[in-house]
């Protein structure tokens, strides 16, 4: 029997072993959790204890008073709009001409980036080069926000199955009432297009640096060909390759390998150390150094967020 | 008032459209309707930017037959403002839309007012039920 | 190309009202999708095809998508309650589209 450290009762480690058990709650007693209490009835705010006419004086001086809250909030609003669109169309009269070369936010910045970018970035597409390669950590968070955006979701509309099955099996039926599953015309138009659209997305993926497009609405595109393939065939057809865990693994995957390529490419570039990522030559499908596999983790992460906020509206699951 | 004013066709729009966009927003108790003012909004400061980076007679900002002068193409920093903005604005009213059909579990309607009269009517119930607690055992 | 320019903008302010004053929600969504389609063509003529291609897959196509979806949820949640309180069918029916206009 090994000998025990004397300080391990009470430590981090003792508290972290015993959470990956699920003996300790971290949140315990530090954290007010409320117990969602019983629904009450619609219309039966008011104690019955209560007369009828005490009642129907409350809601009446409800009534009055939030008739008149109301006209003055309309009024109030309106002057606000038109105060608002006075101020904001003298502006407009003041800022230089639409199409203005010498315009003060055509400067150095846009000069620079258009000058240097096919020679730092490899990237045809200027814009891609620009948040892909020189503002790449902007673009990180911003499919992190993505990501967290999905995982809201899944907290407000995740349904337990196991908690209510009755008014679970009458909102399936609904679910299914409003939508034929067995239309023909869909399926046959969804076996045409959903290949095409899939193929779409991902040319337009993999050809971010190239030409206009890019992670984002290739990963839309695909997205929504797969949505079009769940409607028309339903759950358990999808169900056999995007469940839950291959969604959340690959999202995570992605948005890992990001993080690290671009860290290791932003500490090289900033030490000036060599790098074996070159630009590469300019026009190819795999030059442009890393932008290419960014722009491919930026698909993943946005297609599975699509098809997910999808399921979770219709069904509050995977 | 300045000289632009007969100039700026996409400027001025954006301004309407972010005021409509607002007037939906204050006015609108409907629920999802306040959601689209708010994606109009967005869209509104989309075009302000866009066409501020708009200049005439460049093209897109694709280098195109090897030409790398920047007096060719348009200014590409709005273009990437922008389109990091779009998806970020779905991922925000979707976000919205799963409150949305929470409110309307608890509160069987997508009309604000009425959502803010029943919450303001279970406070009072619950006042009143404090009350006539600690009366009962006063007299006791 | 000036006059084809404000004929877009004048279509996006309509369509802009439009939403608001539309009666049935589903009518609204409708709008807005048509809405996000010409701004996608504004964008086009913008000399920006990056953010053409993106609203056109994301607030024409995805946005849209998901809005129907929480129609069709919040219509199912509202049978649901029907169902509870014992209504019958057309009723329930008729409160739905009450309930779906403004």
């Amino acid at each position: 029997m090994s000998r025990r450290n004397p300080k391990y009762p009470g430590s981090f480690w003792e508290h972290f072993t015993q959470w990956r058990r699920g003996e300790y709650d971290p949140s315990q007693g530090k954290m007010e959790i409320k117990a969602p209490g019983k629904k009450p009835e619609r219309g039966s705010w008011l104690p019955s204890a209560l007369s009828q006419e005490m009642r129907d004086d409350y809601e009446l001086g409800m009534k009055r008073r939030i008739g008149a809250f109301q006209r003055v909030y309309r009024v109030m609003a309106l002057l606000l709009a038109l105060t608002l669109t006075v101020l904001l169309l003298v502006t407009v009269s003041f800022l230089p001409a639409f199409g203005d070369v010498n315009a003060p936010e055509n400067n150095e910045v846009a000069r620079r980036y258009i000058e240097k970018g096919l020679e730092e970035t490899g990237a045809v597409n200027i814009v891609a080069g620009m948040i892909l390669d020189y503002r790449a950590f902007d673009t990180f968070g911003e499919s992190c926000v993505l990501f967290i955006a999905s995982c809201c979701v899944l907290i407000l509309l995740k349904v337990d199955r196991d908690e209510d099955p009755h008014s679970q099996a009458l909102e399936d039926m609904n679910d299914r009432h409003y939508e034929p599953n067995r239309d023909t015309v869909l399926q046959m138009a969804a076996r045409l297009l959903v290949p095409v659209i899939i193929i779409f997305g991902i040319y337009v993926v993999l050809n971010g640096h190239l030409s206009p497009g890019g992670g984002f609405s290739g990963g839309a595109i695909i997205g929504s060909g797969l949505i079009l393939y769940l409607t028309a065939f339903g759950f358990e057809r999808t169900g056999r390759f995007m469940t839950e865990k291959l969604i959340k693994s690959l999202t995570l995957c992605a948005l890992g390998f990001y993080c690290i390529a671009k860290s290791y490419s932003f500490y090289t570039g900033a030490n000036h150390l060599d790098s074996f990522i070159t630009p590469g030559v300019p026009g190819e499908i795999l030059s442009a150094g890393l932008i290419v596999y960014l722009n491919i983790c930026v698909g993943i992460v946005v297609a599975c967020t699509m098809y997910s906020f999808y399921t979770l509206f219709r069904k509050g699951g995977y | 008032m300045g000289s632009s004013i007969f100039t700026n066709y996409e400027e001025i729009a954006a301004v309407l459209l972010f005021v409509i966009g607002l007037m939906n927003l204050l006015m609108q108790p409907n629920l999802v309707k306040k959601i689209i003012g708010l994606d109009i909004m967005d869209c509104a400061i989309y075009l302000f930017l866009a066409a501020k980076g708009y200049i005439q007679g460049r093209m897109a900002p694709i280098y195109v037959d090897g030409i790398l002068s920047a007096d060719h193409y348009i200014n590409p920093v709005p273009a990437g403002l922008v389109l990091t903005g779009i998806v970020v604005s779905v991922s925000v009213s979707a976000l919205m839309m799963a409150l949305t059909i929470c409110l309307y579990r608890e509160y069987h309607t997508l009309n604000l007012d009425e959502i803010m009269m029943l919450l303001h009517k279970q406070e009072r119930e619950e006042e009143l039920r404090l009350l006539s607690e600690g009366a009962g055992e006063g007299d006791t | 190309m000036p006059a084809l320019r404000i004929i877009l903008l004048f279509f996006l302010i309509v369509c802009a009202v439009a939403v608001s004053f539309s009666r049935r929600l589903l009518v609204s969504v409708s709008i807005y999708m048509a809405f996000s389609l010409v701004m996608a063509i504004v964008w086009l003529i913008l000399e920006s095809p990056d953010l053409a291609i993106t609203e056109a897959a994301v607030g024409a196509g995805v946005t849209g998508i998901l809005f129907f979806v929480m129609l069709k949820k919040i219509r199912s949640i509202h049978t649901n309650i029907m169902a509870e309180n014992g209504a019958d069918p057309q009723e329930q029916n008729a409160a739905v589209d009450r309930d779906m206009e403004d």
